[in-house]
């Protein structure tokens, strides 16, 4: 499993109600049903990942992000999850919005454009940054919003949300102490797990 | 013995299935008997748990694959997707299909005597619902020994039976498959039918219904009802591509005969369907159509009608459908997941309009047959 799917599952409690927002082929949704008894719904848009979902039994529900969650009520769920597609969405920060009307919480996983590979790439070549997290060119990339671990938080920040947890996925791993102290630059996926501001 | 393809369930041989139970209708007659034709594809296991139900749609019947014949031109309706190895796989599966009641092709209907008058049932027959084919079909499903359905689908008015079953028969079913449907007729689709049982209704030759009694079918009626039903089936671009303003000839010829090859299309469906399709039954088949709507009874709330429901659905819809759009399909499954039932939803891109769920697209059939890959091996169905 991914590194950043592996640390979700272990955050992820016994039973819960789930959205998986951009649910891929429903790995993390069929190992969380497995080994944790959750239930839910993935949404999708790529048609081999909703067939993959669809063969394994996995909820999926063929619905664009950028059309809004309307059809889910408010709290009908007890976590929204979203891995690796905030940098695709029209409107990033309305979609924040509307998983913490589904759900009191929400995790929320992208690449970190101030990576340090990504800051050399873009510094010393001159060119938007290709990688392994960042695998288009400029002109065919589906990330029309990138951001930095840094832009994140201060958009949860202005927004009031609770920041409850944070981490870094590294190639294969959750990172080591350079990328707890200096996230921003030393993390090339960023792992965010995001509350409801305070009543 | 002819030959057919390795993946056609191949010759078949309708059955029929006597009821002498009387059957309370919804609209408040009973018929004291009835008898419905099927037909059956692959084997009943032992444990009688691999039975998938297949519901037609509006000019469907019984034969939905293989072929009657070694002669027959076409095999059944349905045969892109049942046979062996295809999405409802006959080597796992066994599939029944029937004909409805009311029906043209063998069932109780317009076309059959009526025990107490002796005469054809025709315009007499009554009105039936979609209710009352789901409990007809569970008393086919006990004749046969099935006491629940590892799978019922069906697409169109196909698929409001499967949501039917749903409601009325939870612990029958296991898994619903609903195709092209709608949980509801929109303004606009029951206005159709109404054009196509007025064109049937003021044929000189319908009688009331009675024109069996008067040696005549109101064939011009039953044409029209059928070009404007084949309009709704396919999408502008399907026709498009199809027709475009192909000519029959090289020139106009400033007259009222057949000049597009559109038109030639369209008149020749109508006559086909006006020769082997009974007005009668058509007229009571778009009166089903019209009157389903589970959530009528439920102040409209959708989600809160489907509360009986407790099985895995798939939902299906295609892109160009404007008969029944995408947007009724999701109309159902946001209604499943208000509920909070299990649902998995796939619009298919495809240029063919509402007829797209009786072809063969290879994401549909991907998706449809990854869903019942899961149904048989939650069921521990083994291949043989």
């Amino acid at each position: 499993m991914r590194a950043d799917l592996a640390l979700i599952h272990h955050w992820v409690p016994d039973g819960a109600r789930i959205l998986d927002l951009a649910c891929g082929d429903g790995t993390l949704l069929d190992a969380l049903a497995r080994d944790k008894g959750v239930t839910g719904y993935g949404l999708e848009i790529d048609p081999e990942g909703i067939t993959a979902c669809v063969e394994k039994g996995v909820n999926v529900i063929e619905q664009n992000l950028d059309d809004g969650l309307a059809n889910f009520d408010d709290d009908a769920c007890d976590l929204v999850i979203m891995t690796q597609a905030l940098q695709a969405l029209r409107r990033p920060d309305l979609m924040l919005d509307e998983m913490l009307r589904v759900a009191g919480e929400c995790i929320i996983t992208f690449p970190n454009f101030a990576f340090w590979r990504h800051r050399a790439y873009l510094g010393f070549k001159g060119y938007m940054p290709v990688s392994k997290t960042l695998p288009h060119a400029w002109y065919d990339t589906p990330n029309i919003h990138l951001s930095t671990f840094n832009d994140f938080e201060r958009l949860c920040r202005d927004k009031g949300l609770i920041i409850t947890d944070r981490a870094v996925g590294n190639g294969g791993g959750e990172g080591n102490w350079t990328t707890r102290l200096w996230p921003n630059l030393f993390g090339e996926t960023a792992i965010f797990r995001v509350s409801r501001r305070a009543q | 013995m002819p030959e057919f393809a390795s993946d056609s369930v191949g010759l078949v041989t309708p059955q029929t299935a006597h009821f002498d139970a009387p059957l309370a209708l919804a609209c408040g007659r009973t018929l004291s008997n009835y008898a419905l034709v099927y037909e059956t594809y692959g084997t009943l296991n032992a444990e009688r748990s691999n039975a998938v139900l297949i519901c037609h749609a509006l000019s469907g019947h019984h034969h939905a694959a293989g072929y009657h014949s070694a002669e027959e031109r076409k095999p059944g309706w349905w045969d892109a997707h049942i046979g062996p190895g295809k999405s409802i796989d006959t080597d796992r599966f066994f599939v029944v299909s029937l004909n409805n009641l009311g029906g043209c092709h063998g069932s109780t209907g317009p076309t059959s005597v009526n025990p107490e008058s002796g005469r054809l049932w025709g315009p007499d027959f009554p009105m039936v619902t979609v209710e009352d084919w789901v409990h007809s079909q569970a008393r086919l499903a006990d004749q046969l020994g099935i006491e629940r359905f590892a799978a019922v689908v069906g697409g169109s008015l196909g698929g409001m039976q499967v949501l039917q079953w749903t409601l009325a028969y939870p612990e029958r079913i296991a898994n619903a498959v609903v195709i092209a449907a709608t949980p509801k007729l929109s303004a606009q689709n029951i206005a159709f039918n109404e054009v196509a049982r007025q064109a049937i209704r003021s044929d000189p030759e319908f009688f009331e219904g009675w024109y069996a009694e008067h040696d005549t079918v109101p064939k011009r009626g039953l044409k029209l009802a059928r070009m404007v039903g084949h309009i709704t089936y396919l999408s502008e671009d399907a026709m498009g591509s199809k027709f475009g303003r192909d000519l029959r000839s090289d020139d106009l010829n400033f007259g009222f005969d057949v000049e597009f090859q559109v038109e030639s299309y369209l008149r020749y469906q109508g006559d086909t369907f006006s020769t082997s399709f009974d007005a009668n039954t058509y007229l009571l088949m778009t009166k089903v159509l019209d009157y389903f709507d589970p959530a009528a009874s439920h102040g409209g709330d959708l989600a809160r009608a489907l509360a009986p429901a407790s099985c895995p659905f798939l939902v299906v819809s295609f892109s160009t459908d404007w008969r029944f759009t995408p947007s009724r399909s999701r109309e159902l499954v946001n209604a499943l997941i208000r509920a909070g039932k299990r649902v998995s939803y796939a619009n298919i891109d495809s240029p063919h309009g509402h007829d797209a769920f009786l072809l063969p697209e290879p994401r549909y059939r991907a998706v449809f047959a990854g869903f019942m890959d899961r149904v048989a091996r939650d069921l521990d169905l083994e291949g043989h």
